[in-house]
């Protein structure tokens, strides 16, 4: 039926016809073992928040930790007593592998593929009006890389020795030593990259060749431009990551010394290692793929924010183009800037200056985008709903986030700053404030799509404001910690007289942290409130286009069939014809990409 | 034109009100760094309230009301230019401001010929430190002697090394003099972090780094390790006494001869 369309002769050449149109009737063909982008999608974002949860939990661990040193933990010795033989408090063994897994989880298994795959898998098909991934399978086959190296992960932590305890950066040669939690954290973030190279070729290809007719590179929705440079950082710093990741293998179990010098003594005993090999090595290759990875968390955010401030805002995104100039540029930069997490290394000074450049250079185009943002606001017509506040906040905490940045690329002020309280601050500003604020915007407002129902706007309301206020409590004061000169990844900072003086800081955070995830709570209940009306088909129904946007995936119905459109559409303008002279000529409103 | 630059960056430390966090300036590093600091965070502070009080108003202003509609526009090029300029003029002037502070910080052409010497060798989880002693020359050091009970792998029958001292996580400096540090790692990576100083470097096993420290005021100064090095990262302390001159040569004849048999 598609090939008797007439846009066959179309950019949409790769894309054969789709053999049927009718989703497999059978729950397990339906739902696990789909290829559809949408239920691969779904399974991302339940396996994605599912992850959110448990890495929350590990961070309430730590906050407990780092609040009351030494206290028994209500509970652990009876949840965990494997992990925790000192009757329910944190030892050190046990804090190492918490903020670990806290960091491996939260990057590689939460927000990564919660902005790329979850929802950058469901939108960018839909958005370049394409029935399908150009190639289904691999993106179905990259979610079961995924949930398997997740599951390796968790199970790490029941080996002996427990889970890798050397940071997420795992920097050798500490982590070339650790117990066999570290060979499984390995495997899972092989497994994880992997999981990456085969879903982000699926979208650049579907962006590339399996866009509908009349949908030209200047038309592309920006989600859809970010979620290219996005899959273009993927696709080239991940393989990165997989030669680090094999060769800290080979040093762990085969004798190498790729990361090892030689006469390493530890314990007092002296490594039978060949030695010979380079510590910084790791950084470099780690970081090759780790700072892009900075990138790769944000940026599909910043791509839908791009989409969804012009719908509440009623008017065109302010300077479509330079917005994706900006957003092809940082991708471009993000490749220059690894060496500024190594100013204190070791590496050479002269190469500091170099990346302090290119770090100070990768700020000029976000700024950019930021004022884009607000310039569209100016003048507009703001609906301020749940998600649009979201975007709102977005904006405040990712502006903070970016400029505490600064400090960190001043080579000079990052001698005292760097690996201290100001650095988690600030990733966190940018992580969560950033990545996860955003990602909290796409929720609320692709959700109707996906489910059919509109999450409850009272409860995101509360939401919103409970955890914008409570983020800033618990981590706006880690800056003045940083300051004060408490550095990261200690178990108790008390042993310090400098940092005893600054432990109400610590207390203040710990509570901030736990009404924090408190707060998250309402979303949740907001969230399975909203996916039972969509089972019981109760509650109120979204509609094809509730947020009565332009972009194609609000064209078809909510959710979209198989094949994701009835009709395939042809695109005839941009994305953000919002109250355009068009529109006005037509007597609408605004215009969506298809309607003649 | 390098000294004028120290001298702006320094000026704007001064005018900046000791920031109720930041530790005592206790190197001749701290007021550079911390000027540099203060300026990002006034530039800072002036963006972040910027975007928020534009935020706030336009919220306000143009939130949906009855009878008023979205004004119509796609952009402005000369204003996207200038506000892709404003930010990039702004970091290459805090490019150059913080290159003249690294350089006078990491360029070995600046650092003294002359400097009290001090190795330090990290450990999991504890600081060695060597002074040369009495006669100002450090004894021959072979890894392959390194145990438990010879940390530096010392050899034995050197003269030069007769008179060397060691300490465990107690380092000292005379106050106002250029020292120069020679880091090393014996297993992990650590990195050695004076808070007071604005000095931190990471030492890595298989390499030697080499940097000067020059203390402005006598006392005693919290030393931590910034990089994790393992479980017993949190307690890798010791303490930087911080002497006029003629007391550290007290102390350190002193330790010379504890440190006799």
């Amino acid at each position: 039926m598609i090939s008797s369309q007439a846009d066959a002769t179309t950019a949409d050449r790769s894309i054969p016809a789709a053999p049927r149109l009718r989703a497999p009737r059978r729950a397990l063909w339906r739902y696990v073992f789909t290829t559809d982008h949408k239920i691969v999608a779904l399974q991302y974002l339940f396996g994605t928040l599912a992850f959110l949860f448990f890495g929350a939990c590990l961070a309430m661990l730590m906050r407990w930790q780092l609040g009351w040193p030494m206290q028994r933990v209500p509970g652990l010795g009876r949840v965990l007593p494997a992990l925790s033989s000192q009757g329910g408090i944190i030892t050190p063994e046990l804090y190492s592998s918490v903020f670990s897994l806290h960091g491996t989880i939260m990057v590689y298994f939460v927000v990564i593929p919660l902005a790329v795959n979850a929802l950058g898998g469901y939108l960018v098909p839909l958005m370049v009006g394409a029935r399908n991934m150009t190639f289904p399978l691999l993106n179905a086959l990259s979610f079961w890389a995924y949930a398997v190296g997740g599951t390796i992960l968790l199970g790490s932590m029941f080996t002996e020795g427990g889970a890798a305890a050397a940071g997420w950066t795992a920097y050798a040669p500490l982590a070339a030593l650790g117990t066999s939690g570290q060979d499984w954290w390995i495997i899972a973030l092989l497994l994880a990259g992997a999981s990456g190279i085969m879903s982000t070729l699926c979208y650049v290809t579907t962006i590339v060749n399996g866009r509908a007719a009349g949908m030209t590179l200047g038309r592309l929705p920006m989600t859809a431009w970010a979620m290219l440079a996005t899959s273009g950082l993927t696709l080239l710093a991940v393989p990165a990551l997989t030669v680090a990741l094999l060769l800290l293998l080979f040093d762990r179990n085969f004798g190498t010394s790729f990361f090892m010098p030689s006469n390493m003594i530890v314990s007092g005993e002296r490594l039978a290692n060949p030695g010979g090999g380079q510590p910084l090595l790791w950084q470099h290759l780690f970081w090759f793929y780790a700072h892009p990875a900075v990138y790769i968390m944000i940026m599909p955010g910043m791509g839908m924010v791009s989409d969804m401030l012009p719908a509440f805002a009623r008017k065109p995104l302010f300077g479509y183009k330079s917005t994706a100039l900006a957003t092809c540029s940082i991708a471009f930069l993000g490749f220059l800037v690894w060496g500024h997490h190594m100013f204190q290394s070791g590496m050479n000074p002269y190469l500091g200056t170099t990346f302090m450049i290119s770090t100070m250079a990768i700020a000029a185009p976000s700024a950019l985008e930021v004022f884009n943002w607000l310039a569209t606001l100016w003048r507009g017509s703001l609906r301020l709903v749940t998600p649009m506040l979201f975007i709102l906040g977005f904006l405040s905490l990712f502006v903070i986030g970016g400029l505490s940045g600064v400090f960190m690329a001043s080579t000079p002020v990052d001698i005292y700053v760097h690996d201290t309280y100001f650095v988690v601050a600030h990733l966190h500003y940018i992580v969560f404030g950033g990545s996860m604020f955003a990602m909290f915007a796409a929720i609320y407002f692709w959700f109707p799509k996906m489910f059919g129902v509109l999450l409850g706007e009272t409860l995101g309301r509360w939401h919103f404001g409970l955890t914008y206020v409570l983020f800033n409590l618990t981590f706006f004061p880690m800056h003045m910690l940083g300051v004060g000169g408490m550095q990261r990844r200690i178990y108790d900072p008390t042993i310090f007289p400098h940092l005893a003086a600054m432990q109400p800081v610590n207390v203040w955070i710990s509570v901030s942290a736990y009404a924090l995830f408190v707060a998250q709570l309402v979303f949740a209940y907001n969230f399975v409130r909203g996916l039972w009306r969509a089972h019981q088909g109760t509650g109120p129904r979204a509609g094809d286009n509730p947020w009565e946007a332009n972009t194609l995936e609000w064209q078809t119905t909510s959710p979209p069939p198989e094949g994701n459109f009835v009709e395939r559409p042809i695109v005839v303008r941009g994305p953000h014809e919002y109250g355009s002279p068009e529109c006005d000529a037509k007597g609408v409103e605004h215009l969506p990409q298809n309607v003649a | 034109m390098n000294s004028l630059l120290t001298k702006f960056t320094l000026g704007f430390s001064a005018t900046a009100v000791s920031f109720p966090w930041l530790p005592e300036q206790s190197s001749t590093y701290a007021p550079g760094i911390d000027g540099l600091f203060y300026l990002i965070l006034g530039i800072s502070l002036f963006f972040i309230v910027l975007v928020h009080v534009l935020i706030v108003v336009f919220v306000w202003r143009y939130r949906q009301r009855q009878g008023r509609r979205a004004f119509y526009t796609s952009g402005n090029r000369r204003l996207e230019a200038l506000w892709f300029s404003i930010p990039a003029v702004i970091l290459v002037v805090l490019v150059i401001l913080s290159q003249s502070t690294w350089s006078r910080i990491k360029t070995a052409a600046v650092w003294p010929a002359e400097a009290l010497t001090v190795e330090v060798l990290a450990e999991q989880y504890a600081w060695n430190f060597r002074y040369a002693g009495p006669d100002g020359k450090f004894g021959a050091l072979d890894p392959a002697l390194m145990d438990p009970y010879n940390p530096w792998g010392r050899v034995e029958d050197d003269p030069d090394g007769a008179d060397d001292v060691m300490t465990i996580n107690t380092m000292a400096i005379p106050v106002n003099e250029p020292v120069r540090v020679l880091l090393r790692s014996k297993d992990v990576i650590h990195s050695f972090f004076l808070p007071d100083f604005r000095y931190k470097h990471d030492a890595v096993p298989g390499m030697t780094m080499e940097f000067h420290l020059e203390a402005t005021r006598p006392g005693d100064f919290p030393l931590a390790c910034a990089e994790f090095c393992g479980l017993g990262h949190y307690r890798m302390k010791g303490t930087l006494h911080v002497m006029p001159r003629a007391e550290f040569d007290a102390w350190l004849t002193e330790q010379a001869e504890e440190g006799q048999p």
